[in-house]
């Protein structure tokens, strides 16, 4: 199995070609940044060389505070220090009070969206994940000496599409060039090489903090189809710290309630003694705080029973995702253990047990997911030319429209590979009907009141017919990054209306550029010196990209005369990029992408050209 | 670049009912490979945009013809055949559809058994692919015979949603 890609001589890119890279996972505990250092994928280190960045965001009147120092203010300072904000990414004020917790915030609603009110105004939880993003990038900017091209983001696979989307706002409010979003197990699986593999069934037990996820992936050609996922999102090792404290709490002979400094004191013992027995057989507690006293040794078995509930439960969850998968235990073929907390020796054990396997775990749990994501993006980003492995993405749950009877009619089923368009038709059902309410859905459910609903509108101006006369076609357009369009549009009698909507809870560019504004980082004058910036790497990559493309197929593809007219085209955005005019910049490069836009049809038709012959010659040795 | 080639000729494929699907596969697999967006991460976005399109459509043209419903739909479309909003069907195939219908409920309102809702299964997917079997021969030789058969694969695939949402039911118990 190859933990580490090792490249060949010769084939490695030159350093001064090399673009910088990086791999984020946005977690709901801890986040971390994985980039390329001295040829590996590693997770980057702060200046203090943690690692894991605490997924906290506290706003203060003097300006924002991300990471420990935030965490530590989390329970003097509840309504101003956002923890766990991604459980909130994507939600509506309505499924707020269905997450079943407590949150301490001061909600505010405004057009659905979910909104949080702290002393610094009110914020969203897209800006709350910007702050977590830009301080793992300016990690990354400063380990890595320069500013990164490019980076892949990881999502739990069970992310609808409003989720997806607001983690993709977040990262254009952070100012990141995202190259897209993995899905967390598919992550974890290439961070051990398993795509690589020819095919197979691979189960990812991820037990953090809070949440525990089992997610089954099909691996068949590069393509990791998401087959069941499960979990429980209010299990995880803090249940465990919890369980030794009462513990100790019991053997202290204690009466009495704690007051909150003790517990919190006695939860940090508890964790210590949790992480030193993954090591040792037993270990000593000692605590005193106030009126509270313990010394007590606690060996491995006696930790094993306190938790043992809690890994059962996890573990029947398994059982219940391998059964809604319709996969037998013994047909899995790699486990992987994702999570600080599938360090206990009790859970790597009755993992194994369930699935008849010894699960795969010599890369530090907590890491492993960045660290594939850090794989993906250095191959994305152009730094492996040679490197085979292509990602298939597919729609990690069905889309559909509502129709009569509440009830959802599927347009594109879950597992499609995207980007994808699927165009269906429906009819009207009242006589001189005129207008038709689209209602877009996302979920495996029959009833509409089961699945997500991603968004409402309304097709009007249908001229007014006999009940199914008229035709209205209604397209599904999902993106490589796995963003939704739904165009509805009249045919019967050649008029036509059509709409475009994006999830409910997805941001306008509008919105997005309001926010950055509005933010702290870019005061108005720094406005424009922003778009100014961005013209010119802009025009940067176009006028690379471009020359790059005729150095290969330039001669090969035109003729001389076109070749040098792109080559002039080029060195006039180069002398308009070195001026301060962002306005004609960006004209210029988009007069460039239009003057190569017969190259590139050129170059497309080669590659497909290339696809078909290569075909041709296998099939003919084939027959020899 | 042409983008008004039929989906077969996409993958190189005989415009027929009957498809190869490991070729199909094969085909649809070299083709990403030489054409999908996370291949052109650092192209001119003229390049990115085609290759959006180009894989979009691989990606429709795979989905449709994987199926056996969805291609039928289309190789009657390459015809110029429009399916009808509310087909005639022939009585005797509608007396047959009320009956599996009243069967289904039976398994619901009756002991709800995962072997008995199997065995359904079982049956309405041996009627499908004797439809398809049909559906092949009938393309050619009689177009309108196509038709209906369509029109029955039809009412058979969406019995067998309603089967598998009253599976998902009891298993949920």
């Amino acid at each position: 199995m190859a933990l580490l890609q090792i490249t060949e001589p010769g084939q490695a890119v030159d350093p001064h070609d090399r673009k910088r890279a990086a791999g984020i996972d946005l977690g709901t505990t801890n986040s971390l940044i994985a980039g390329v250092r001295a040829g590996a994928v590693e997770a980057l280190p702060d200046e203090r060389g943690k690692q894991m960045l605490p997924s906290v965001v506290r706003y203060t009147r003097d300006g924002v505070i991300v990471g420990e120092q935030a965490l530590k203010m989390a329970v003097q300072d509840p309504h101003n220090t956002i923890v766990s904000v991604k459980r909130l990414m994507g939600r509506g004020v309505e499924d707020v009070g269905s997450l079943g917790e407590q949150l301490p915030y001061e909600f505010v609603s405004d057009g659905g969206l979910v909104r949080i009110d702290t002393v610094a105004g009110v914020v969203s939880p897209v800006e709350v994940s910007a702050e977590i993003l830009r301080a793992l990038v300016d990690r990354a900017n400063e380990t890595l000496a320069g500013e990164l091209d490019g980076v892949v983001i990881t999502v739990p696979a069970y992310f609808d599409d409003a989720q997806r989307q607001a983690t993709r706002d977040a990262a254009k409010l952070a100012g990141v060039n995202l190259l897209r979003l993995l899905n967390e197990p598919t992550a974890a699986a290439i961070a051990y090489g398993l795509d690589s593999g020819d095919q197979g069934v691979i189960a990812i037990y991820d037990l953090g903090g809070g949440t525990f996820d089992i997610s089954l992936l099909r691996l068949r050609r590069g393509v990791f189809e998401v087959l069941a996922t499960g979990g429980d999102s209010a299990l995880g090792g803090d249940d465990f710290d919890h369980a030794v404290a009462e513990w100790l709490i019991n053997r202290a002979g204690h009466e009495g309630a704690l007051s909150p400094q003790q517990y919190r004191g006695l939860l940090m013992q508890a964790r210590a003694a949790k992480e030193s027995l993954t090591g040792s057989a037993s270990v000593a507690v000692r605590y005193r705080e106030a009126d509270f006293m313990v010394d007590v040794v606690l060996s491995r078995d006696t930790f094993n029973e306190l938790v043992t509930p809690l890994v059962d439960s996890s573990i029947r969850a398994c059982r219940r995702t391998l059964r809604d998968a319709g996969v037998d235990p013994s047909a899995i073929d790699k486990v992987v253990l994702v999570g600080g907390s599938t360090r206990v020796p009790l859970v790597v054990e009755k993992v194994a047990a369930c699935f008849g396997n010894h699960p795969l775990n010599d890369i530090d749990p907590d890491q492993v997911v960045a660290v594939g994501a850090g794989l993906q993006a250095d191959v994305l980003v152009g730094n492996k030319p040679d490197e085979e492995m292509l990602l298939l993405d597919v729609l990690p749950l069905s889309l559909g429209l509502e129709t009569m009877g509440g009830l959802s009619e599927k347009i594109i089923a879950r597992n499609t590979p995207i980007p994808i368009a699927r165009t269906q038709e429906f009819t009207t059902y009242r006589d001189g009907q005129t207008a038709m309410l689209i209602h877009v859905l996302q979920g495996e459910r029959e009833l509409v009141a089961d699945c997500r609903s991603l968004a409402h509108f309304e097709l009007a101006g249908i001229p007014p017919m006999v009940a199914g006369a008229a035709k209205v076609e209604v397209t599904f357009r999902v993106d490589a990054d796995g963003l939704l369009e739904v165009t509805a549009r009249e045919t019967g009698t050649h008029a036509e209306a059509s709409v475009e909507v994006k999830p409910s809870y997805g941001l306008t560019d509008d919105e997005i550029t309001e926010m950055l504004k509005s933010s702290f980082d870019y005061a108005a004058q720094d406005a424009a010196q922003r778009s100014l910036a961005e013209a010119k790497v802009e025009a940067g990559r176009a006028i690379e990209a471009l020359g790059n493309a005729l150095a290969e197929d330039g001669e090969r593809l035109l003729p001389v005369r076109d070749v040098e007219m792109l080559r002039q085209a080029i060195t006039r955005l180069r002398e308009l990029a070195e001026g301060d005019d962002h306005q004609a910049i960006s004209e210029g490069t988009e007069m460039l992408g239009r003057a190569s836009e017969e190259f590139a049809s050129l170059r497309m038709d080669a590659a497909v050209r290339k696809a078909l012959a290569g075909r041709q010659i296998a099939d003919v040795d084939n027959e020899i | 670049m042409n983008f008004n080639q039929s989906y077969f000729e996409i993958f190189g494929l005989p415009a027929a009912f009957d498809v190869d699907l490991d070729l199909l596969t094969d085909r649809f697999f070299e083709l990403q490979k030489e054409v999908h967006p996370d291949r052109f991460v650092s192209r001119t976005d003229q390049e990115k945009r085609l290759a959006m399109q180009w894989t979009t459509l691989i990606n429709t043209a795979s989905d449709t013809l994987k199926s056996p419903l969805k291609r039928a739909i289309y190789l009657l479309g390459l015809r110029g055949v429009e399916l009808a909003e509310n087909p005639q069907l022939p009585p005797e195939f509608l007396m047959e559809q009320i009956e599996l219908r009243e069967r289904l409920e039976e398994i619901e309102t009756g002991d709800a058994s995962l072997e008995a809702l199997d065995g359904f299964k079982k049956e309405v997917g041996t009627v499908i692919s004797s439809l398809e079997d049909r559906f092949s021969g009938a393309l050619s030789d009689d177009p309108g015979r196509a038709e209906t058969l369509v029109y029955e694969m039809q009412f058979l695939n969406k019995l067998l949603v309603s089967a598998n949402h009253l599976e998902e039911k009891l298993l949920d118990y």
